[in-house]
Formats: structure tokens, C-alpha cells, sequence
């Protein structure tokens, strides 16, 4: 500015264009603040002709964050589309006010494997792929042997999802640690952390990969499964938000499951359908996780081997085909 | 060094320096079977590429094989450029000057490769971006990759600041140099004069690479460490997992460096240069670090079998008397006991019998890392049933070994380039200790 003027004193120059500059920025603020103070006038007398169609009638809601609203039916919209970020959002933080639980009655299991074939058949594993797998233990020689069905057991204190780089691994605010493939970049840290020995790798393109090539990627179920990530036990998070029981516990036919909310403190089994207290399950049955001294808060709860309905049979079913 | 050799001239420390520096036959023979084995191996990655993981032997109970072994052997290795210029150069040990490069070489290289060699494991390479992009700062692999990249950086500069007065001196009095080397000399030398505001610079900067390089070396090979140790698995449930890797990794290093020595001595002819006492001494370093090694090998076994807790006691007595047993007295006796014994005396500190010991050590070192990623993942807290053969025991397949071999070879190949192209003994430093004062350019 100052190297511009040429023919006026250098005073007088600058004091003009000074003051025809506040002049200038003086008229266009109080231009700005009119026109504002206009389209504000406007905009919220709008606002006001359309809240006055009211229809009276009251509808009740339920938020996503689980609070019971009422709103005017004229006010319903249908939801704007926002395609797979809001799924993923949703699957990111899960249903809210829930605390999934799972309680196994080990004396229960016979080693049925159906719950296996379920979960594998729902997840597009092959047969050596188990979300969920039945053990055969004996903790000492002494005691008696006994079937563990194994699944993640979704820890509150999840190791796994403590050393994942890049946040593929999470767990929800409804307890349950999902797997997101799509962010997942195979280097089985999680594997490797895990003490339960949950998770599982697709080292290979996995199950009939090729069908399922136009299939959208639900984080909820893990599917389509990709090469190169991880896959484990999702608590069937897809089946709880339907209010489904998981596949395991629907299908097993001896009654070892229970699932539920603890939150409500209530659990179902998956073969009698019969709902009880989880907090009378558990003390009732002396029930116990799995290597609590680790610190790893599972949210999967056993009831002890005892009085066991069918006598333990060593496992006959062959072993997978290598792979 | 007798009185003669301390009135070298520097035109006689150049040319026994720099004669090397030339392309021959021989350099084109051992590049060429290099880069066509690189291609073998490339080959088998693009397998793997295409195929999945599922092409190595690793499973789901042994997922970590003998990529992740590599990958810690390689992070091993480089440490020794920190043991060798920092902590023993900013002690004042004068006799490590002809050594330093080839530490810093082999630092670089090691350093440098060891990246690679981590996405070697990855399931989905072509995710690598999302470590930055998504990275989780609460996971160990974000420290990993942080300080290796640091560690990686100060060993280039580290390599790369001593070698602007070489390249000085080289461009303009080294007379047998391929006369296209000549302007990238120069270009690298910066302008340097030898004049002492520019010495001043160069020797503060060195300075303080050299101080930040510790914690920087410590760091990596701690965190690498980490990896394991912050799981709760027997084997690796260790709160002395840190130093244990750290005195390993000098005892790789400094192997590597006497091997180094070796070469570059009868290929290059610097037997003027590097000495009977430089391999005297080396062997020295070696035995001290190999006896802190043993030290901490004794923590890590003795302590947890003596108390023989359950998931412990499966994995010691495996390591000692089952499956893995050979492989681990092998490579404890083989590698770092009958080493130490050897190199208390002073004839096997010569030349050519510490380069043997010193690639016995290297060998037992690499195995010794497959024996501290493998079998661990063997016995799991909870019994490994209705699965496979193959998922029960780990036994790696051809396509994974060859994929494991490329790193080496890239290793090599850098480490070729860089000692072929640049003096193998710093320049400037041996004129400067040789009484030459101060260098004149024209």
C-alpha cells in the first residue's frame, strides 16, 4: 500500500484510503449483518409455518442409544441412506444396552458338533475352521475327562485387541470383540495374543470364495471371509441384532448354552428355550471362566463337568484333511 | 603399526583405500548369481502373492514361523553398528576406526532389509499404508515400526557423514577411479575442504548421532522383543525378554562384522589395514557379549525350570528332551558355549579361525530366533485337536524357505554395492591417525 501513492503527501493519502476503507468494510458489515438477520427472519418463520402442521397423532420411538421418544407421525422420515459407512458404524459399536453373555454347561455336552457345523456352515468356514470348536480335556490325571466346546470368549480385557495395529480387531459396547477383514492386515498379532487360541487364519482363498464375489461385507458375520485376514467367534452379532439366539447355541440339541444379556441379568438356553437369572445360573452352578488369573475378563462363563448326563466318550470323528 | 606404515603418504592410503573401487570381473560374476537367485525367490513371493499365506507351513496354532524368526534376526544384526560406533567409539577405542564402516554398512543393510522382511508375513501386503493410516499407538508393532525407521535413518546419516571427507578426497586424488564415479564423488562430497568450521560441523553432527543411536538401537531390538513378551504365552511370558535380545543381537552382530572383516580383507586387500589385532579384538567383543548372552540364556531357562509351572514345564521339557531338543543343544552348545571356549585362546582369535567361529555363531543365531518364535505357539494353554497334522506340528516348506533366502541375498547385495563403490575403511580418519594432518586440495 504505502508504495503506491505518488502524487499526494504521504499523510494525506493514507488517511484517505484509510477511511474510505473503514467507510467501505463499515457499509458491507452492516450490509452483512442485514442480509443475515434477513435470511435468519426467514428461514426460522419457515421453520415455523411447517411446525405448525401438526397431525396430533403421536408416535413412539426407540433412539439408537436405546431411549424411548415421541414424535409426531408427520415428522417420520425414512432414513436417509448412507450405504455401508453407517453399517459399519453400527458394527463398530454395537447394540446399545446390551452386555452379551454365554454360559456352557459342560455337563451337558456330548460332543454333538452341531453347534460347530452351524457356526461353520453361517460363516463360510471350511472344515477345519472352527469359531467354535469342542475339546476333549482332563485338567489332571486324576479327575475326570470331560468336552469343552471353545469359542472366543470375547474378553473385557481383550489381549487381542490390545497389540492390533490398525484397529481391525475392536470391542463393542456391547461386549462383543468383532473382526473387521476389510481393515485387517494379516500380520496375527491378535493369534499370537490370544490365550484361548480363538482365532483363525484364512492361509488360503477361503470357502467357496468364488460364489460369494458380489456379496457386501457384513462385519456382523464376518462374510464374505477374505484371504489373508483373520476370522474368529462373533457372538453372531448379526443374529443378536434380528433378537435371535447365535447359531451354536440355537443349534445344539443337548442344551448346553445359555445367551443372554447381562444387563437384564438373564439368560436362554438355546435347546429348551427356558429363560433364568444369570446371576442364580452362575452361583447356583458354581460357574467359572475360563484362566481368569490372566486378567482377560471373558465374557464366557462355564458350569463345571458335574453329574454329567452322558458318560465321556473319547473323540471318534476324524480329523479334518490337511490343508 | 610399525613407524613406517605412520608415514604413509596420502596418496598411498587412497590408493590402497579406494583401488578396489572399479568394476571387474569379479564383482559382475558374484552381482549377476545374486540377482538371478533374488529372482528365483522373488518368483516364489509372487506365489505367495497370489496364493495366501497358506503356501508357508505356518498354521493356526504355529502362525508365526520362520518369516518372524527372520524378521528378528535381521533387527538382531543391525544393533551391532550402534555397539560398535557408539558405545565402543564414544568410549575412545582408537582401534575400531578400520571397523566402523563395515559396522555402519552392515547396520544399514540389516536395518533396511528387516522392514521387507516383516511384510514377507502379512497376510495382506497391500495394506502396509494402513499401519500410518490407521495405526493404533497402544500396539507394540506402531513402536516397532517407529523406531526401526528412526534406527534406520541415524545409521544412514551415521554412514553417509564420514564419508563427505572420503568422497573429497577421493574425487580428487584416487587416479584409477572410473572416471564416471568421479562427478557422483564429488556431487556427494558437499563441497567439503577440509577446513576446520567444516570438520567442526561434521564431528558435532557425528557426535550426536552417535548418542542418539543408543536408545535408538536399545529400542528396537527391545520392542521387537516386545512382540513376544507381552503376550502371556509360556516362552515368551519373560520380563527379561529386552536384554536377552539385545546381548543376542550383539552376538549376531558382531559375527557378521568378523565375517565382513574377512572378505573385505582378502578380497580388497586391506591386510595392511585390518589387522591380526582387529580380529583379535573382535574375537574379544565377541566372547564378552556372548558371555552376557549365556548369562541372560541362563535367566531365561533356569528360572522358570526351577518352578515349573504347568504351561512352562510342556514347553521346557520339549526344548530340553522332546521334539525341539537337538536343535536347541545344538545351537546353545554349537553356538554360544563351545564359542566362548574357543575364543578364551589367543589362536583362535586369528583371522581365519574366528571367521569360522564367527559364522558357526551366526547360523546358531539365526536358529536360535526360530527356536524362540516356534515352539512356544506349539503348546498352547488349551490342547490343539480336530485339526490337521500339519496345523499340530510347524515344519516350513520349500516356498517359505526361498522367500526367507531373499533377504539375505538383499543384504548381500547392499552390502556389495556399498563396499564396492566407497572405501570399506574410512578415509579422512586413517590419514588423520597416520599423522596426515591436515589434507591440501588443490
Amino acid at each position: 500500500m504505502e508504495d503506491n501513492h505518488t502524487s499526494h503527501s504521504p499523510d494525506e493519502s493514507e488517511d484517505q484510503k484509510n477511511s474510505t476503507r473503514r467507510n467501505f468494510l463499515k457499509n458491507l458489515g452492516l450490509a452483512g449483518v442485514g442480509v443475515a438477520t434477513g435470511a435468519a427472519a426467514l428461514y426460522s418463520g419457515h421453520i415455523f409455518e411447517a411446525k405448525k402442521e401438526v397431525s396430533g397423532d403421536q408416535k413412539v420411538l426407540l433412539t439408537q442409544d436405546g431411549k424411548l421418544v415421541q414424535v409426531d407421525s408427520l415428522e417420520i422420515k425414512a432414513m436417509e441412506k448412507t450405504g455401508v459407512a453407517l453399517h459399519e458404524m453400527e458394527g463398530r459399536e454395537g447394540i446399545p444396552g446390551r452386555r452379551w453373555v454365554m454360559v456352557t454347561d459342560l455337563s451337558k455336552c456330548r460332543n454333538a458338533r452341531k453347534c460347530i457345523s452351524a457356526c461353520q456352515d453361517a460363516h463360510q468356514l471350511r472344515p477345519e475352521q472352527y469359531h467354535m470348536n469342542t475339546l476333549q480335556m482332563q485338567d489332571t490325571p486324576g479327575t475326570a475327562p470331560y468336552n469343552m466346546p471353545k469359542n472366543c470368549q470375547h474378553c473385557d480385557n481383550p489381549p487381542c485387541v490390545a497389540v492390533c495395529p490398525v484397529d481391525a480387531t475392536y470391542k463393542r459396547q456391547d461386549g462383543i470383540v468383532l473382526i473387521d477383514n476389510v481393515r485387517c492386515i494379516g500380520c496375527r498379532f491378535c493369534m499370537a495374543a490370544c490365550p484361548y487360541s480363538a482365532r483363525i487364519f484364512n492361509w488360503i482363498e477361503p470357502k467357496d470364495a468364488a460364489t460369494h464375489l458380489d456379496q457386501e461385507y457384513n462385519v456382523e458375520l464376518n462374510v464374505p471371509q477374505k484371504v489373508g485376514t483373520i476370522s474368529k467367534c462373533l457372538f453372531s452379532a448379526d443374529r443378536l441384532r434380528e433378537g435371535k439366539l447365535p447359531y451354536c447355541v440355537e443349534a445344539c440339541p443337548n442344551g448346553v448354552y445359555y445367551f443372554g444379556d447381562e444387563n437384564e441379568d438373564a439368560v436362554t438356553n438355546g435347546t429348551t428355550k427356558e429363560t433364568v437369572r444369570l446371576s442364580k445360573l452362575l452361583r447356583d452352578n458354581a460357574g467359572y471362566q475360563l484362566m481368569p488369573e490372566l486378567g482377560t475378563k471373558p465374557r464366557v462363563y462355564f458350569l463345571p463337568p458335574k453329574n454329567r448326563l452322558f458318560p465321556f466318550e473319547a473323540a471318534t470323528e476324524t480329523t479334518p484333511e490337511k490343508v | 603399526m610399525n613407524m613406517d606404515d605412520n608415514k604413509l603418504t596420502l596418496e598411498k592410503i587412497t590408493s590402497d583405500l579406494t583401488h578396489h573401487i572399479r568394476i571387474n570381473k569379479g564383482f559382475l560374476i558374484w552381482m549377476g548369481f545374486l540377482t538371478v537367485s533374488l529372482l528365483v525367490c522373488l518368483y516364489a513371493y509372487s506365489i505367495q502373492l497370489k496364493t495366501g499365506l497358506g503356501v508357508a507351513g505356518i498354521r493356526d496354532y504355529v502362525t508365526w514361523g520362520m518369516y518372524l524368526a527372520n524378521f528378528v534376526f535381521f533387527v538382531a544384526a543391525s544393533l551391532i553398528g550402534m555397539l560398535i560406533s557408539a558405545v565402543l567409539g564414544l568410549i575412545g577405542m582408537k582401534w575400531l576406526t578400520p571397523i566402523t564402516r563395515i559396522a555402519e554398512t552392515i547396520a544399514v543393510a540389516f536395518a533396511a532389509v528387516a522392514g521387507l522382511v516383516i511384510v514377507s508375513d502379512m497376510g495382506r501386503p497391500e495394506r502396509l499404508a494402513y499401519v500410518f493410516l490407521y495405526g493404533r499407538p497402544q500396539s507394540p508393532i506402531l513402536w516397532d515400526v517407529t523406531v526401526i525407521t528412526t534406527y534406520f535413518v541415524l545409521s544412514l546419516l551415521l554412514l553417509f557423514l564420514p564419508l563427505i571427507a572420503d568422497m573429497a578426497i577421493i574425487h580428487r586424488k584416487a587416479d584409477s577411479l572410473p572416471s564416471w564415479l568421479k562427478p557422483v564423488y564429488k556431487v556427494l562430497s558437499l563441497n567439503f575442504t577440509d577446513n576446520p568450521a567444516q570438520n567442526k560441523i561434521i564431528n558435532r553432527a557425528i557426535r550426536i548421532l552417535l548418542i542418539l543411536l543408543i536408545p535408538a538401537a536399545l529400542s528396537i531390538h527391545t520392542v521387537t522383543s516386545w512382540l513376544f513378551a507381552v503376550t502371556s504365552r509360556a516362552g515368551w511370558d519373560s520380563t527379561v525378554f529386552g536384554p536377552y535380545f539385545v546381548s543376542g543381537a550383539f552376538v549376531a552382530g558382531s559375527a557378521a562384522v568378523i565375517i565382513a572383516m574377512f572378505f573385505f580383507r582378502k578380497n580388497y586387500k586391506l591386510q595392511d589395514y585390518l589387522t591380526d589385532l582387529h580380529f583379535n579384538n573382535m574375537g574379544k567383543v565377541l566372547a564378552t557379549v556372548s558371555l552376557v548372552y549365556l548369562y541372560f540364556n541362563f535367566n531365561e531357562f533356569l528360572v522358570p525350570g526351577y518352578k515349573l509351572k504347568r504351561a512352562d514345564a510342556i514347553h521346557l521339557q520339549e526344548l530340553f528332551a522332546g521334539k525341539d531338543a537337538i536343535l536347541f543343544w545344538v545351537v546353545q552348545i554349537g553356538g554360544l558355549i563351545l564359542p566362548i571356549l574357543f575364543m578364551l585362546f589367543r589362536r583362535f582369535r586369528k583371522p581365519l579361525p574366528i571367521m569360522f567361529i564367527s559364522i558357526a555363531v551366526l547360523i546358531a543365531a539365526w536358529f536360535k530366533r526360530y527356536i524362540i518364535v516356534v515352539p512356544t505357539q506349539e503348546h498352547p494353554f488349551l490342547p490343539i485337536q480336530h485339526v490337521p497334522q500339519n496345523f499340530i506340528h510347524y515344519s516350513p516348506t520349500l516356498i517359505e524357505t526361498l522367500i526367507s533366502v531373499a533377504p539375505f541375498i538383499l543384504v548381500l547385495i547392499i552390502i556389495t554395492l556399498i563396499s564396492k563403490f566407497f572405501p570399506v575403511i574410512p578415509l579422512h580418519e586413517t590419514a588423520r591417525e597416520r599423522g596426515i594432518e591436515h589434507i591440501k586440495f588443490d
